[in-house]
């Protein structure tokens, strides 16, 4: 039974993860990004990480990938992309090939297993008894709670950073661009000095 | 509790079979529950407006939405030129699916014993349980947002874009709803089981009936803000600018029509019976109430809520205007999300003071006093918050007239006609 | 029967070179942002799969933390292609240099 959810998982996120490289209109390689989450739930909930899993589904596939969405609708980015003029010549078996070796990196370091040094630590017990969520929030709420307290400072400043980058600049009232003033201050001495000619010298150059 | 003794002995045909049972069971629920939510809806619409609703299909015209089922089978079903031809098959599918399982927690009962099996009556009963709705939820926006995107022309994909972000406002409000009573759960009936619908419904059964009800263990509050929230989860008027002909031309399924269009159609009133159901699981205690000779009649006393929450919807809907968009926004954003965030550190106050253990008047008054502390603080920092949410909508109006006045470089412009 | 850790594993690691390639070949830079994502995925995988091997809940832990961060990312990183979107009607990598100054 493990086995099977576990190869249904691994053909979900396989088929989704190449649909995202593969396809040529953004929101066709969103869908497949969604799919490939699914296949990661699967995973998760075999390996009894459940509330991970939901949590996945609920955060990643039902927030961010929405805010993904949005971007390619408001923005019309889904125009076919231009596989054409390259400035490397050689960077699309170039990139392959990185991405191979990339693979085959990280298979080949995983055999080697003395990477650690000094007496394994353990931040909570994961099998026994009680319940998944309830393990996960004593670590988090406890030996976590500092970068629990980050992330969160971290939340607030993503949010503030998005309003403030992707709202337009209204001119509040009585602003004015220097090169505005400018123009508005030589206009009216231009005038001044015109109806009244004894002025003309004694209008004073703006310090700068 | 550990979850479902149907698979507590390991997987036998016996227990397949029972499941599959248990899955057509869940889905002829459904199906059937929405088909008479249909018709229920016009009929009570109607009568509340003092005029008969449909009675010409069958019987008092009951047979009205098999009628109309049949009349969209039978419509042309085309695909504009323009669309996106898989994702606009897609669509109707992404909203209606997740809406549709998404009923398998709904507690309907207690136990039932089939062939030496005992098994809860409920479809499924996973550890993470509560969290399904908000997953089916959010994975039904995507049907909203990509049928207005695929039907390739302006007035969906306004539309859509318009349903979606309602949707994903709303979801924020459900979720610390929903950790409010399982916060409660978990404080009754122990900290491990708090997710499973099962555990939020046994703990709120006890000797003094109803006053455990979830409902009243939150204070009122916490289900008020629930209630608004799926409300507008579900586009359901007052919240259902969605569908408003005056403005969108009939929004993101409009370019959809026959069978897809009665997915969509269909989808709606499977949002409406499920949250109905998940509405009563968590505040009203599912299937508890009061036992008949010895026996307890839990799927009895479900239904019967189920249709108490029915109706309230219908009779919303005849009655209140609907919200314009900004408003609702407004709703959402600025006055639900801190509101349920502020009750629900109230609530975990009430929690932590009421393991206060020890008897006598002084531990009483502990455990109480927290209680009227905090609701009396609760009372002034509402007034507070929405009296300062007033005064800077005030302030932004006087800004906005004096930019009416003053154009960019300086000069004065004449203000635009009518009130600031 | 349980699957052993070590195809858990694998698959983290095909999914990140995937994600990897993608990441390198594409030039969407929407399309490249879900392969940063896919990338993040498979190594919340590996986390999940080493807390099961080593019996520490810390692993979960720590992909709660990565789910935050991404999703900060996400939003940042949105924000910046709008802005450079209002700019120029152009979705390559190679007009990021447009928004200096």
């Amino acid at each position: 039974m493990d086995w099977a959810v576990y190869l249904v998982g691994a053909a979900m996120i396989l088929t989704g993860a190449l649909g995202v490289i593969l396809l040529r209109n953004p929101v066709h390689c969103a869908l497949m990004l969604v799919f490939t989450m699914f296949g990661i739930f699967l995973e998760f909930i075999n390996q009894g990480a459940d509330f991970l899993a939901a949590v996945q589904i609920i955060v990643y596939a039902g927030a961010v990938v929405i805010l993904f969405l949005f971007v390619i609708m408001f923005l019309g980015v889904d125009r076919k992309e231009a596989i054409g003029a390259e400035r490397l010549r050689f960077q699309r078996p170039l990139a392959i090939l990185l991405g191979l070796v990339a693979l085959v990196e990280i298979l080949a370091l995983s055999r080697v297993d003395h990477w650690v040094s000094g007496a394994p630590a353990q931040s909570g017990a994961l099998k026994g008894a009680g319940s998944n969520v309830a393990k996960l929030g004593q670590s988090l709420y406890t030996g976590y709670l500092l970068p629990f307290e980050m992330t969160a400072a971290l939340l607030v400043i993503a949010v503030v950073a998005a309003v403030v980058m992707s709202r337009r600049h209204q001119p509040s009232a009585g602003e004015m661009s220097p090169a505005a003033q400018k123009e508005l201050r030589e206009s009216h001495q231009s005038a001044l000095s015109a109806s009244d000619p004894s002025l003309a010298g004694r209008l004073e150059a703006p310090s700068e | 509790m550990g979850g479902d003794p149907l698979f507590a002995h390991g997987l036998s045909l016996a227990v397949w079979l029972i499941l599959l049972g248990k899955v057509v069971a869940v889905f002829v629920i459904v199906l059937v529950s929405v088909l008479f939510m249909v018709m229920y809806e016009r009929k009570a619409v109607a009568w509340l407006g003092v005029r008969y609703g449909p009675n010409r299909a069958g019987p008092n015209g009951w047979l009205q939405s098999l009628a109309d089922g049949t009349k969209l089978l039978f419509k042309e079903a085309f695909t504009p030129r323009t669309a996106d031809k898989w994702v606009y098959k897609l669509a109707p599918y992404l909203m209606l699916v997740p809406i549709m399982i998404a009923f398998s927690i709904v507690p309907m009962g207690g136990e039932i014993t089939i062939a030496h099996h005992t098994t809860y009556v409920q479809l499924a009963d996973p550890p993470w349980g509560i969290l399904f709705l908000l997953m089916a939820s959010g994975i039904a926006v995507y049907g909203v947002m990509l049928a207005g995107w695929a039907s390739g022309s302006k007035y969906p994909l306004l539309g859509s874009v318009r349903a979606s972000a309602q949707l994903i406002s709303y979801e924020a409000v459900l979720g610390l709803t929903t950790a409010t009573v399982v916060m409660v759960t978990g404080n009754a009936s122990g900290f491990g089981d708090a997710l499973h619908t099962h555990a939020i419904v046994a703990a709120q059964s006890g000797h003094l009936a109803f006053l455990h009800w979830n409902f009243i263990h939150t204070a009122f509050v916490s289900f008020i803000l629930f209630t608004i929230a799926i409300t507008a989860e579900m586009t359901r008027p007052p919240f259902d600018l969605v569908e408003a002909e005056e403005e969108l031309s009939g929004g993101y399924n409009l370019e959809y029509s026959s069978i897809d269009f009665a997915w969509f159609y269909l989808a709606e009133y499977a949002a409406l019976v499920t949250n109905s159901a998940i509405l009563v699981t968590l505040w009203f205690g599912g299937p508890n109430g009061p036992t008949v000779f010895g026996h307890s009649i839990g799927p009895f006393w479900f239904a019967v809520k189920v249709l108490v929450v029915l109706y309230l919807y219908v009779w919303v809907r005849a009655t209140l205007p609907r919200l314009r968009y900004d408003q609702l926004m407004d709703l959402g954003w600025k006055r639900l999300i801190p509101f349920a965030l502020a009750w629900l550190m109230i609530v975990a106050g009430f929690q932590v003071t009421n393991n206060v253990s020890g008897s006598g008047f002084g531990h009483w008054l502990a455990q109480k006093a927290w209680g009227f502390v905090a609701i009396g603080a609760a009372i002034v920092l509402a007034v507070l918050f929405l009296r300062a949410v007033e005064v800077g909508g005030g302030a932004s109006e006087v800004e906005t007239a004096q930019q009416d006045r003053l154009a960019p470089d300086g000069r004065e412009v004449a203000r635009r006609g009518g009130t600031p | 029967m349980n699957v052993p850790s070590a195809w858990y594993l694998i698959l983290a690691a095909v999914l990140f070179g995937i994600g990897a390639t993608g990441l390198l070949v594409r030039r969407n830079v929407l399309v490249m942002f879900m392969c940063i994502e896919l990338m993040l995925n498979a190594v919340n995988l590996t986390f999940v799969t080493f807390a099961r091997m080593l019996n520490d809940v810390g692993g979960q832990v720590d992909v709660f933390f990565v789910l935050v961060v991404a999703a900060a990312e996400v939003v940042v990183g949105l924000s910046i292609i709008v802005a450079m979107f209002r700019r120029r009607a152009a979705a390559t990598a190679d007009d990021i240099h447009g928004l200096k100054g």
